[in-house]
């Protein structure tokens, strides 16, 4: 190759990486790709050639790979690169004046790196630290670490550079954790992970001893059942029947999957649960691969999560020494363990199918459904995919049955709900409620009430949920009722805006995050999300053309129609209710709060 | 095989299991548009103009992957399918140099396309690539259909010269790391360019013909670059 020789790097680094994970083959790409990085600062093509030939993977495809995730580089990038988030919360709290600090701090435009090589600024997607804000995800030094920072201000975000100037704690995520319940969140949010010992000291693992002692997959499948637990990820499935699709399905192995890449903008919960007590979440998944007879469980958590990351690893090693993974745990027959996977920038592989491709060393592209996972899952096999949040509730399902987890909520929605309140609220954090109580009680109640002015709008389920107005704050939140008022509960993120907010800036976020994060397979989508975008981004600057309701309307409808998959499907569903309650907001001349 | 009975456009269909809406329909002479569909691919349901409505289903369905079922009943021109079909054509326009795709030309006419639908739209506009004797590739023309990758690559010739730059919007068939296409794993078959829709793969000498070369001159040309490249290997 013609490539090798037009430059020199030493590949003295790379071969321990190549040892360990080239035996993964395909696989093993995301991984090591990453990891190279770490070493390079960048993906050098004598690098990605000797990947491509050391997995088996054609050069091409390599390349396709770091294209595709914002967190890989085919070229030089500075030896900090700042990436900050400028997405609806963070931006409420100064996101684009942070972004403009360090870009003057690094003479650079956005996107670009500083004449020295010393910093690249880029402009992130949300990163999850929304009860915090503004957030930074910032990667520096050799080897490269990651670190996403928050409470970053103008005056401060060159202390991040180099890690140099202050220590992280001056900028550490302290998320406030409430609420009506404390099911799922008694050890989160105390600033450190809850170890092992003091989970097992709580109840924890109680559930799984007993699943193993006492419990046939069926009737594990069966108390989900009758717990009625749906899924916590925004899709509100059936758990038990994802698993028991999955213990049914012919063919072997069959794999268990964590979809903790969580990157709906305004959500934290799944970060906060993985920060704080990783054992909980954890037990919940070994429990639900017994369930489904699962030979391997993959956790697959977002790349700009790396404290979530370090802490899961370090639970995992405690579960090994304890003998909750591994060959034959609790002195059953059941083997199990857990493969950590970081992602690398990309919402997309969030949707199910597009998480497989990534752990199967692809481009994050969603697949045509069905066949769905259950039979035609990770690597094709049969598969069980769950929320962190959905495994977090089962240990408590198992241990006090599914009679006490159904007098938690409603009759239609049954259990605890983590919700990720953030925006113009007194206490922006993670709440945790019992369905059936109002939106006026989280907002009002829980959250301390609305600051800097009356109550404008909330925006419920993300970026792919939808708008609700003040008049519909006594609307119950239970996944019947909000879908009564024309809601959504998504993800469970709910952004307050207060009445001096222009929504036509965030709607305009709103559609770069989608233009952004489209991965370009179905032409509804990859074409729909860039013309929205430009729609939104003249409207926001006061300067709509005429025809342009009737463009939105086309462009979305068309996307919420006939887009392939659940990004493209919902990207147009903020916009949409925005239109219905506001229209005055999307014709010439409103400038009602600019 | 096990036949089902469904209904397309109000009329009976008896197709056997596992066979597509697309096929089911065109079996009764109901002609469902598609673009990026084509014979010799897998059809991965990327362009959404064949999505039809399907009574019970929230959203439209692909026709060309989604199979018919017992019962099924099936509207091939609703209005929300017609809307579909005429936006993605109008921002498929609003995006790419149409003028080498009679195929799709035609669709605009049918779906009466506007074809100043969306003023101001950010078009993909990269430069020609001329970096091989046997093909061009013009990627302002091209509509990511997939099928010159997927020839390339499992449908046909397992030479895995392609994949993709970018992605969204901004996604652009590509190499590795853009290199010049002799330097890639690609054999020169010619099935992309035997399957690219758009003209955006497309001969050398037919794309020098159009730039106006006559077929002498093109000769010659062949002529230099091969004394040239002999020269070199000596």
């Amino acid at each position: 190759m013609s490539v090798e020789t037009q430059e020199s790097v030493d590949l003295t680094p790379l071969r321990p990486v190549l040892t360990r994970l080239a035996p993964q083959g395909r696989s093993g790409l995301l991984p090591t790709l990453l990891e190279a990085q770490t070493h390079y600062g960048y993906i050098p093509p004598a690098v990605a050639a000797e990947i491509a030939r050391s997995l088996g993977v054609p050069l091409a495809d390599v390349h396709g790979m770091i294209e595709f995730y914002a967190l890989l580089y085919n070229e030089p990038v500075g030896r900090t690169v700042l990436r900050v988030c400028t997405d609806p919360a963070c931006a409420l709290r100064g996101g684009e004046r942070v972004l403009h600090a360090a870009c003057a701090l690094a003479g650079v435009e956005e996107g670009g790196t500083s004449a020295d090589g010393a910093i690249t600024v880029e402009r992130s997607p949300c990163l999850g630290h929304c009860n915090s804000g503004v957030s930074v995800n910032v990667s520096f030094g050799r080897p490269v670490r990651n670190i996403t920072f928050a409470h970053v201000t103008p005056e401060t975000v060159g202390d991040l550079v180099d890690g140099r100037g202050r220590t992280t704690a001056d900028f550490w995520s302290e998320d406030y954790v409430g609420g009506d319940l404390c099911i799922l969140t008694p050890l989160c949010g105390r600033g450190r992970r809850t170890k092992l010992f003091e989970y097992e000291a709580v109840g924890g693992m109680q559930a799984l001893r007993k699943v193993l002692s006492s419990m046939t997959p069926q009737q594990v499948i069966e108390t989900m059942r009758r717990s009625e637990l749906l899924g916590r990820g925004g899709a509100a499935f059936p758990t038990w029947a994802k698993w028991e699709g999955a213990a049914k399905a012919p063919g072997q192995p069959k794999y268990f999957v964590i979809n903790a890449d969580e990157s709906e903008p305004g959500t934290f919960k799944d970060r906060v649960l993985l920060e704080g007590d990783p054992c909980r979440v954890l037990e919940g998944a070994i429990i639900g691969a017994y369930a489904i007879g699962a030979g391997r469980i993959y956790i697959y958590i977002r790349g700009e999560y790396p404290l979530a990351i370090e802490r899961v690893e370090a639970a995992l090693q405690e579960l090994r020494e304890a003998g909750y993974l591994g060959e034959r745990i609790l002195g059953s027959d059941f083997s199990i363990d857990v493969e950590v996977r970081s992602g690398a920038g990309a919402y997309i592989c969030g949707e199910e199918t597009a998480l497989f491709e990534s752990i199967e060393g692809k481009r994050g592209f969603p697949r045509v459904k069905p066949p769905f996972p259950t039979t035609h899952g990770l690597f094709g096999k049969p598969t069980a995919i769950n929320n962190v949040e959905t495994l977090a509730q089962t240990p408590y399902i198992i241990n006090q049955g599914p009679d006490a987890f159904l007098r938690l909520g409603t009759a239609d929605s049954a259990g605890p709900k983590l919700l990720c309140v953030s925006g113009d609220v007194v206490r922006p954090g993670l709440y945790e409620i019992g369905f059936g109580v109002t939106l006026r009680h989280l907002i009002e109640n829980l959250a301390g009430g609305v600051v800097g002015g009356k109550l404008q709008a909330l925006l419920i389920g993300g970026a792919a949920g939808t708008f609700a107005t003040p008049a519909q704050l006594d609307t119950p939140i239970t996944f019947q009722g909000l879908r009564a008022a024309g809601l959504t509960l998504g993800s469970g993120a709910i952004m307050v805006f207060n009445d001096k907010r222009d929504l036509r800036d965030i709607l305009r976020r709103l559609a770069r995050f989608f233009a952004h994060e489209s991965c370009g397979k179905c032409y509804p989508c990859q074409l729909g999300t860039q013309r929205q975008y430009e729609i939104l981004d003249r409207l926001a600057e006061g300067q709509p053309l005429p025809g342009d309701v009737i463009r939105l309307q086309d462009v979305g409808w068309t996307m919420t129609d006939a887009s392939l998959c659940g990004l493209g499907q919902t990207a147009a569903s903020a916009v949409l209710s925005a239109m219905k309650h506001w229209p005055d907001l999307f014709t010439n001349g409103s400038a009602r709060h600019a | 095989m096990p036949e089902v009975t469904l209904t397309i456009d109000g009329r009976t269909v008896t197709a056997p299991e596992g066979t597509t809406i697309l096929k089911a329909a065109e079996a009764i002479g109901i002609h469902i548009p598609t673009i990026c569909y084509h014979e010799a691919c897998t059809a991965n349901a990327i362009c959404r103009m064949c999505v039809v409505e399907v009574e019970k289903q929230r959203l439209l369905q692909p026709a060309c992957v989604v199979q018919v079922r017992e019962g099924m009943v099936v509207h091939t021109r609703s209005e929300r399918v017609e809307r579909s079909r005429r936006t993605i054509l109008e921002m498929l326009d609003s995006a790419v140099d149409l003028s080498d795709a009679p195929e799709i030309q035609a669709q605009m006419a049918e779906y009466n396309v506007n074809h100043n639908r969306f003023p101001g739209a950010e078009r993909r506009t990269p430069p020609v690539i001329d970096d091989n004797p046997m093909y061009v590739r013009d990627y302002a023309k091209c509509i990511l259909c997939w099928r010159c990758v997927q020839v390339c690559a499992e449908d046909a010739q397992y030479t895995f010269a392609l994949s993709f730059d970018g992605r969204g919007f901004r996604t652009q068939i590509g190499t590795f790391f853009d290199l010049p296409m002799p330097e890639t794993t690609c054999v020169f078959c010619g099935q992309c360019v035997g399957v690219c829709p758009t003209g955006a793969l497309k001969p050398r000498r037919e794309w020098l013909l159009e730039q106006g070369k006559t077929p002498d001159e093109i000769l010659q040309m062949s002529r230099t670059a091969r004394r040239k490249s002999r020269r070199a290997q000596r």
